[in-house]
């Protein structure tokens, strides 16, 4: 047992509003600089929808993440030997095409138009060249874009979808959407860290947070496309990579990263999980179907005295273990198994997890009117609008199983709560439904409370940072105090 | 690489040497400063926010989360703030800002010579407005460039003489200003209506422009709107969202009902297209546009029918009885061939309350012990009698005191069964019904056939008691109003889901006590009879005694209309301290009128179905305009300029006539307008000297996203460009009003807006000046969505030359001043026309129709006419005036919603230990600074004064007769100030003049107060009401909630003269709240317009767009009579057919090309294709509940029933 730390998440979908004030939070902070203003570090998709950059997903495209050969893991986007024949011209790149050409307006033409017969009006002009321009694409195209015959349709998620599953995509009645919010999944078998020929990327070891090195970084872009969620992006100004850094900055002063924080849908956790780094090949390794199950048996029980011993022998803080301990994380992802990764079948083991939505109950036509396909008080997982297998495309590699149970779980809570509460429904009905959705009274209680009545510290459980430490390896601790912030700033630059 | 094998490459980084670089990312998280502030923007947000300065620049801002937590059970506010606030700072530094004063350059040089030949400015402006010539030129420039930078000592200056001149020639009733929702930042919108109302100028209103009051609000209840804080949502156990995007438009709050889901509530969501909240939903009901009505109407057939006739429930037939106007007597009158509904039976109508103090506004139940009719409390004729102490909603007798068991219905004991006489708008047709009655001798001897609101209700509603008559058989007789199955061709819904849905309701209400919540908004309100729609709404709640406890009633978002320390604020901001009377104007009226879109309709029945037996001098039937000029003489709405005259020289007239006093003043005028010699201004609109004249617009963009009829305001208001095609139309129609040709273009000499960015009022007015912007200034900010109070702060000094809104007018005031002394060294009198008021004695004014004109009755200022007011303006003052706190709150107290309480203490305090003003002789508390006025605003209300609050639910205790101070005994002691709001946001306490209890974390829910305290509502009877007995309700068909059907396109006429060009489409037009902008700002932020589309798109369905070939961001060109819009095509199967959506509201000087119909001239913006019409029976008054009150009562200025063509651009041209 190699016990490591890995600062987790959990986005709760069920409670994702789109309204992307998360996406902006983190632009804002890190993104709105030259070179970076198409990046993304924080997006919100629309699904069924092509997403950002269009398609990400179609990994025929883009050759993102791991694929197994012969059992051994490799990288789907390049060899070793391609890697050098690459290294000028990559093809899986996205290109602007696939971003956008980021825009502005002609603002103070409002100001200065001389008096003519007709009013000023404020045209775009693109950010790139600063000619005018005409907006063909962006950031959150197809945002809320639901019945879309050129965005829902074109989801690479709809594999398998029958075709009458596809067509009530395009139906008024029967159609539906939802959210999709993503950051960098700080992977614990992050296929941009494999890819790099300068060695610049890198997984802190104390919070697992992947990081592009600034100094280091030679602009190759090999990262950019062996992410396969295409959250790696290249500054065109300072030659250099950059991602989500996950606030480490605000992370290591206790404080929850900034799409975290400014999640007005209140859909985001945070807290520390600790995994077996030594098994991390091995599982990636397994077939598909195993994956999820694969990865959650990575992720320990912070409350084995063996698991306890193995990480303070690993030099873990013991403030770190107790927050393990209380890590919201951890309940979603494997007590409760209701968190699922996102795509784990790129088998980089993503440690970003997502609660699956659930959605209104399907509607059909009959004699002129419109009609509901179920007249209980909460329908059943079935006869939900988003098709199961369509999510479970999304967070189970194509297997319905992993998506099923932490939906009826979920609806199971309710059914339960309804009957604390109503009493409508009776509680021995409630009670079998918690028992066929493998969910005792305890845990439904517990997964309420965590839904529902959270506060920012039950939401962010941030393991101490211990900077005292981290900087007593390079110098005095006092010193540091003393010097902090004095000296002359230099960015990274092109070339260096 | 560092290792080919094994999972070597990800081994994780500890050294701390190579790590040195994460400085980097480190350095930019750090900053200098965090301020508090918020966001003084129409959303109804009101979130606290910490703005980040780093380097003496705001960089970011991030969520506060220190909201203090409410009681245990209920999910936190934090964090609260959205996409759109947390895009703010972009606007600081941005090329849109608005860095100095901008004044258009046409006015610069005709300025510049005027004031060379002029040494006195008035003089020069006189000179350039008496000039057609003159005035033409920058009208007629207006809104097409040729800004030029100006300096604030000339703009100044032509700001202050061009007021000078107006209010000498043609009366400060000519001088407006307009700025919407003051709770948003509130001692901003104080400015501008404080220098107004000082003035004799008119303050604008805006939440009834907006179309975001309800009107079914005050009809039921008497009140503006009173709505659940968000947190209240949770406390529901049914959640049924209609007309509400909350996702879009109630960001910060939706996280509520979707952690009420999780605890175990049912979410219904009501919208025609698969919106953003319907992903929300457990079932989504595509209810057809506009047709909400209708299910509700099936919604209360079922509910009365299975939880009241079949199995009463006795909580809700106790609240039924306790609660609301179901139990009183209404009388019945006889017609051909059966009975018709009447008013509401007098009390003084029987011989032994024959002789009682307001005995016709006083009603009676059926006491079903003494079997006999009594007499409750708490009516308004109780409120407004001599005695005191018997306003209350006690059931018993206002005489003896005897208990009342009220009886609901005569169907088991009664005098007979009639038939009476109910209409079906739906088909155009009348239904006969049985009643059960009884019948009464009144006082003079004769019999009256009285019922029961009740029964009329079942009656209304079909619900079959076995009586006699046309009810339907069941759920599935399709042709009688309103069963399920008959709802279906309206909704496209199955009945089977709306019994379900009418089933649960019942079922919820019944087991929770009341715990089912309608969250209802703009999608609603705004159709031409969204009041109807409302009303229906209401009372499923009604029925099931969900109104007044938390978790339950109608909880109406739209407008923030909730000022929270309103006593206070409403003295500063209407000049009340000092004046005792303002000049407050209906916007919808005023804009109807004045910007002659009147001109452009027939009469309101062609598309406005009223009963057929409309009899001579009815209110339902004629011209709008008619009946708005009805409603000003009859003093129930306010219409300025009030006559066609001077009120400055009237009074001098007055005067020279010998008349002396204020009773002498009035009976001058009165006979003036007797006479005819003198005329009310609306009654000829269109004559010069009843045109409003100089403009200010500040905090909202009232040329454009509020201006419903928008090219309407460029012609005739502004005098330039319009793309309007309509020709007027009413000459043959209006009957008082007088028809003018041609129509006046440019009745606005001047129009001056303040702004932080060059939206399209910014654009199109003379000149601009530069505000401050939230994060520069002090003011404070409160909204219904929650109870707490933030301060806005400057976390940087006003950048550039930008002023905050209350350094501007007061600057203005002081130039006004300096500039007026000259004309009047001395007090003048003004004589100030006032509409028959809310929450007065005028409520019982008008018991029935007469009108003095016609020699129905006397004409009596503020009886039968407005009320008339003498007002004395000290000009030379005005600045003084404006920087003091005035003498009237010392000596009249402070109140508001009839609430009342003395303050010379508070007041004398503030004078020994807060900074003051000294002239005159006398010293006043100082408002001079920002920060002072919102501490003087804060020390004076109940809200966030705990002895404030207690001395009010003293004074109402008195009113009410029954204990209420024991909700403020715990908070007396509370204090609030502005530097303590910026160091944590505070909650609001107890106050009478709010509906809601708070005490203890409680989550805010209106009319608790109401329902746990027996405090009457402020109507009528003073309960809840279904049954609307206003004589004009009666002639309009809306007395018994009803549906009527949408306006026809054909019928509507905003397509008579627009010709399909090409493959066109024809659609119904709808304008909601959208995701990436709030109204217009925001929209044309970066940040926003990255994340959509770069331009507000027009939503369509697939296979529409394909009918007219029509691809996914296509241009394509929208048009109507009144206007043309270019824009891109979002094409999605998420919106269906038959409608389109542009969401509300882009601006036109963002990336808008020409329009090849209008020969290729600028295309305009949303409110290009609207027209408004008012809705007549929204303007009656001086009855109850239905007496004027500033954003309160009146007719709303809807535009959802507007439709287009569509059509691909055919050429993109800028």
């Amino acid at each position: 047992m190699n016990v490591r730390s890995q600062v987790s998440m959990v986005f709760h979908l069920d409670k994702c509003i789109g309204c992307h004030t998360c996406s902006i939070a983190c632009k804002n902070l890190w993104t709105d600089r030259r070179g970076t203003e198409y990046m993304w570090w924080n997006n919100v998709e629309t699904k069924p929808g092509t997403g950002f950059p269009t398609k990400w997903e179609d990994q025929e495209k883009y050759h993102g993440g791991w694929e197994t050969k012969n059992g051994k893991l490799q990288l789907k986007s390049t060899s070793k030997a391609q890697t050098i024949f690459n290294i000028y011209h990559n093809p899986s790149m996205p290109t602007m095409d696939d971003y956008y050409e980021p825009w502005t307006y002609d603002y103070q033409h409002l100001f200065n138009a001389p008096e003519g017969t007709d009013q000023p009006t404020a045209r775009p002009i693109s950010m790139v060249t600063g000619e005018l321009v005409q907006i063909e694409a962006g950031p959150n195209w197809d945002d809320d874009l639901g019945g879309s015959p050129i965005y829902a349709e074109n989801d690479p998620n709809l594999k398998g979808l029958t075709p009458d599953q596809r067509a009530q995509l395009s139906a008024v009645e029967r159609l539906v959407f939802f959210y999709f919010p993503r950051i960098c999944n700080h992977c614990l078998n992050p296929s941009c860290v494999a890819s790099c020929p300068s060695g610049a990327l890198y997984k802190r070891g104390e919070d697992g947070i992947v990081l592009v090195d600034q100094k280091r970084c030679r602009g190759w872009r090999m990262c950019v496309a062996a992410c396969p969620y295409k959250k790696m992006f290249y500054n065109w100004n300072t030659g250099k990579s950059e991602k989500c850094i996950l606030c480490y900055p605000r992370l290591e002063t206790g404080q929850a990263p900034a799409c975290f924080h400014s999640c007005v849908g209140r859909i985001r956790y945070l807290g520390v999980m600790l995994y077996d780094a030594s098994k991390i090949e091995e599982m990636a390794s397994l077939p598909d179907e195993e994956l999820v199950e694969a990865q959650r048996s990575l992720v320990l029980d912070p409350n084995d005295p063996e698991v306890v011993a193995a990480a303070r022998k690993n030099g873990i803080h013991e403030s770190v273990i107790e927050s393990a301990q209380r890590s919201p994380v951890y309940q979603f992802v494997k007590v409760w198994k209701i968190a699922l990764p996102p795509h784990i079948e790129y088998r980089t083991m993503p440690m970003l997890f997502y609660v699956p939505p659930m959605s209104p109950v399907m509607s059909n036509v009959a004699d002129g009117t419109i009609h509901h396909v179920s007249d209980n008080l909460f329908h059943d997982i079935d006869e939900s609008r988003v098709p199961l297998k369509f999510l479970a495309n999304l967070f189970g590699a194509g297997h319905e199983e992993f998506v099923r149970y932490a939906l009826r779980k979920q609806k199971a809570v309710r059914w339960y709560r309804r009957a604390v509460t109503v009493g409508d429904v009776e509680m021995a009905t409630a009670e079998r439904m918690l028992r066929e959705a493998d969910c005792s009274p305890e845990q439904a209680e517990a997964i309420y409370r965590l839904t529902s009545l959270c506060t920012f510290d039950d939401r962010f459980v941030i393991p101490p940072m211990h900077r005292e430490e981290a900087i007593q390896m390079m110098e005095d601790p006092l010193e540091h105090k003393q010097g902090v912030g004095f000296g002359f700033l230099s960015g990274p630059q092109r070339g260096t | 690489m560092k290792s080919k094998k094994g999972m070597g490459w990800i081994k994780d980084e500890s050294d701390p040497k190579l790590r040195g670089w994460e400085e980097f990312y480190r350095n930019r998280w750090q900053h200098d400063k965090i301020v508090r502030s918020t966001h003084g923007v129409n959303c109804t947000g009101g979130c606290t926010w910490q703005i980040y300065v780093k380097d003496g620049i705001v960089t970011w801002e991030m969520q506060g989360l220190d909201y203090p937590l409410l009681e245990a059970g209920l999910p936190p506010y934090e964090p609260r703030g959205c996409q759109r606030g947390i895009s703010y700072s972009w606007y600081l530094y941005s090329p849109l800002r608005v860095k100095y004063p901008y004044m258009r350059g046409a006015l610069v040089d005709l300025w510049k010579q005027a004031r060379a030949k002029f040494a006195d400015p008035v003089e020069a402006w006189q000179s350039l407005v008496e000039n057609p010539e003159a005035r033409q030129r920058w009208q007629r420039a207006r809104g097409k460039g040729g800004f030029r930078r100006a300096d604030w000592d000339t703009v100044r200056e032509l700001i202050a003489a061009s007021c000078v001149y107006t209010v000498r020639k043609h009366g400060p009733d000519r001088v407006a200003g307009f700025s919407p929702i003051p709770a948003m930042s509130m001692i901003s919108y104080a400015a501008g209506a404080r220098f107004l109302q000082l003035m004799g100028g008119v303050s604008l209103s805006f939440y009834d422009w907006y179309c975001d009051l309800p009107p079914a609000s005050p009809e039921t209840w008497g009140e503006q709107t009173d709505v659940n804080e968000s947190a209240d949502w949770y406390n529901a156990k049914l959640l049924a969202v209609m007309g509400s995007n909350l996702n879009m438009t109630r960001t910060p709050d939706c996280h509520f009902a979707a952690e009420a889901r999780h605890n175990g509530s049912k979410m219904w969501v009501f919208s025609p297209d698969f919106s953003q909240v319907a992903k929300y939903a457990d079932e989504w009901v595509r209810v057809n546009a506009g047709q909400d009505g209708a299910w509700w109407m099936a919604v209360n057939h079922v509910l009365l029918k299975e939880f009241h006739h079949e199995k009463p429930v006795p909580y809700f037939i106790d609240y039924t009885k306790k609660y609301t106007d179901a139990p009183y007597l209404v009388e019945l009158e006889e017609i051909e061939g059966g009975y018709k509904p009447g008013q509401l039976l007098r009390a003084n109508r029987l011989a032994n309350y024959k002789n009682i103090e307001n005995g016709d506004w006083k009603f009676l139940m059926w006491d079903a012990a003494q079997a006999r009719p009594k007499m409750p409390m708490g009516s308004s004729g109780f409120r407004w009698g001599k005695e005191k102490g018997k306003w209350n909603l006690e059931l018993k007798d206002g005489i003896d005191g005897s208990t009342i068991d009220p009886t609901l219905s005569f169907l088991t004991q009664n005098d007979g069964v009639v038939q009476a006489r109910f209409d079906d708008f739906a088909e155009g047709s009348t239904l006969l019904r049985g009643v059960p009655v009884r019948k009464l001798q009144t006082a003079d001897g004769k019999t009256v056939v009285v019922t029961t609101a009740y029964d009329l209700l079942m009656a209304q509603y079909g619900v079959d008691r076995g009586l006699p008559g046309q009810y339907p058989k069941d759920y599935d007789d399709a042709d009688a109003p309103y069963t399920p199955a008959w709802s279906e061709k309206f909704t496209g819904m199955g009945r089977d889901v709306v019994i379900r849905f009418a089933r649960e309701w019942g079922n919820t209400a019944q087991l929770t006590k009341g715990k089912c919540t309608v969250i209802i908004g703009a999608g609603i309100n705004h159709w031409y009879h969204g009041n109807l729609m409302y009303r229906a709404a209401i009372h499923a709640m009604m029925f099931c005694g969900c109104v007044g406890v938390n978790g339950g009633g109608l909880a109406h978002y739209v407008g923030q209309e909730k000022l929270a320390p309103m006593e206070s604020w409403s003295s500063i901001a209407f000049g009340r301290d000092w004046m005792p009377a303002a000049r407050l104007q209906n916007a919808p009226s005023w804009h109807y009128v004045h910007t002659d879109q009147w001109r452009y309709e027939k009469q309101f029945t062609d598309y406005h179905t009223v009963p057929s037996d409309q009899g001579p001098g009815s209110l339902a039937s004629g011209h709008t305009v008619d009946v708005q000029a009805r409603a000003v003489r009859s003093g129930w709405l306010p219409f300025y300029p009030q006559f066609n005259r001077n009120p400055l020289d009237l009074v001098r007239e007055a005067e020279q006539a010998g008349a002396k006093t204020q009773d002498e003043v009035s009976a001058y005028t009165v006979e003036k307008l007797k006479s005819g010699e003198m005329k009310f201004s609306v009654e000829d609109p269109d004559a010069p000297e009843n045109w409003p004249r100089v403009w200010f617009i500040w905090r909202g963009n009232a040329l454009m996203a509020s201006a419903k009829g928008h090219e309407y305001f460029l012609k005739h208001y502004l005098g330039t460009h319009t793309n309007a095609i309509a020709t007027d139309i009413a000459k043959d129609e209006v009957k008082d009003v007088v028809w003018r040709d041609p129509a006046p273009q440019g009745k606005m000499d001047l129009v001056v807006d303040l702004n932080f960015r060059m939206d399209t009022s910014a654009l199109y007015s003379d000149i601009v000046l530069p505000a401050a912007t939230w994060y520069e200034k002090a003011d404070l900010n409160s909204t219904d969505m929650h109870s707490f109070i933030h301060p806005l702060s400057a976390a940087v000094p006003p950048c550039w030359e930008s002023k905050s809104d209350w350094q501007i007018f007061g600057e203005l005031a002081k130039e006004f001043s300096k500039l007026a002394a000259p004309y009047f060294p001395k007090p003048v009198w003004d004589l100030v026309a006032t509409p028959l008021a809310h929450d007065t004695a005028a409520e019982i004014a008008q018991p029935d129709l007469r009108d003095w004109k016609r020699g129905e009755v006397e004409a009596i200022p503020g009886k039968t006419m407005p009320g008339l007011k003498l007002v004395a303006r000290d000009y030379a003052n005005l600045y003084n005036q404006y920087i003091s706190f005035g003498p009237q709150v010392r000596s009249q107290g402070l109140g508001a919603h009839g609430t009342h309480y003395a303050c010379e203490d508070v007041y004398d305090a503030a004078v020994k230990n807060q900074p003051t003003s000294v002239w005159g002789g006398e010293r006043y508390p100082s408002l001079e600074d920002d920060e002072d006025v919102c501490n003087l605003i804060l020390q004076f209300a109940t809200v966030t004064n705990g002895e404030l609050a207690y001395r009010s639910y003293r004074d109402m205790e008195q009113k009410v007769g029954l204990p209420l101070t024991q909700l403020a005994e715990r908070n007396r002691g509370v204090r609030v100030s502005y530097k303590e709001l910026q160091s944590r946001p505070q909650r609001l306490i107890n106050s009478p003049m709010w509906s809601g209890l708070t005490e203890n974390g409680r989550a805010y829910a209106p009319f608790t107060y109401n329902v746990e305290c027996l405090v009457p509502w402020r109507t009528l009877t003073g309960r809840q009401h279904f049954y609307l007995d206003h004589l004009g309700y009666i002639q309009f068909g809306e007395h018994l909630p009803t549906y009527k059907p949408k306006p026809l396109p054909v019928e509507y006429a905003d397509l008579r003269l627009s010709r399909e060009v090409g493959p066109t489409l024809t659609l119904n037009y709808l304008t909601p709240h959208g995701k990436w902008h709030i109204h217009s700002t925001y929209g044309d932020n970066h940040r926003m317009t990255t994340l959509s589309r770069g331009i507000e798109p027009l939503w369509m369905n697939d296979k529409d767009a394909v009918d007219i070939e029509i691809n996914d961001n296509d241009w394509v060109e929208v048009h109507n009579d009144n206007g043309v819009v270019v824009t891109r095509a979002v094409v999605s199967a998420r919106i269906p057919r038959g409608i389109c959506i542009q969401y509300h509201s882009p601006e036109r000087t963002l990336s808008v090309p020409t329009s090849p119909l209008r020969n290729n001239r600028r295309a305009g913006g949303h409110n290009s294709l609207t027209r408004v019409r008012l809705k007549p029976n929204l303007m009656v008054g001086g009855y109850g509940q239905f007496t004027f009150h500033f954003n309160y009562w009146g007719p709303v200025g809807c535009n959802r029933d507007t439709h287009v063509f569509v059509r691909k651009l055919p050429e993109l041209k800028w």
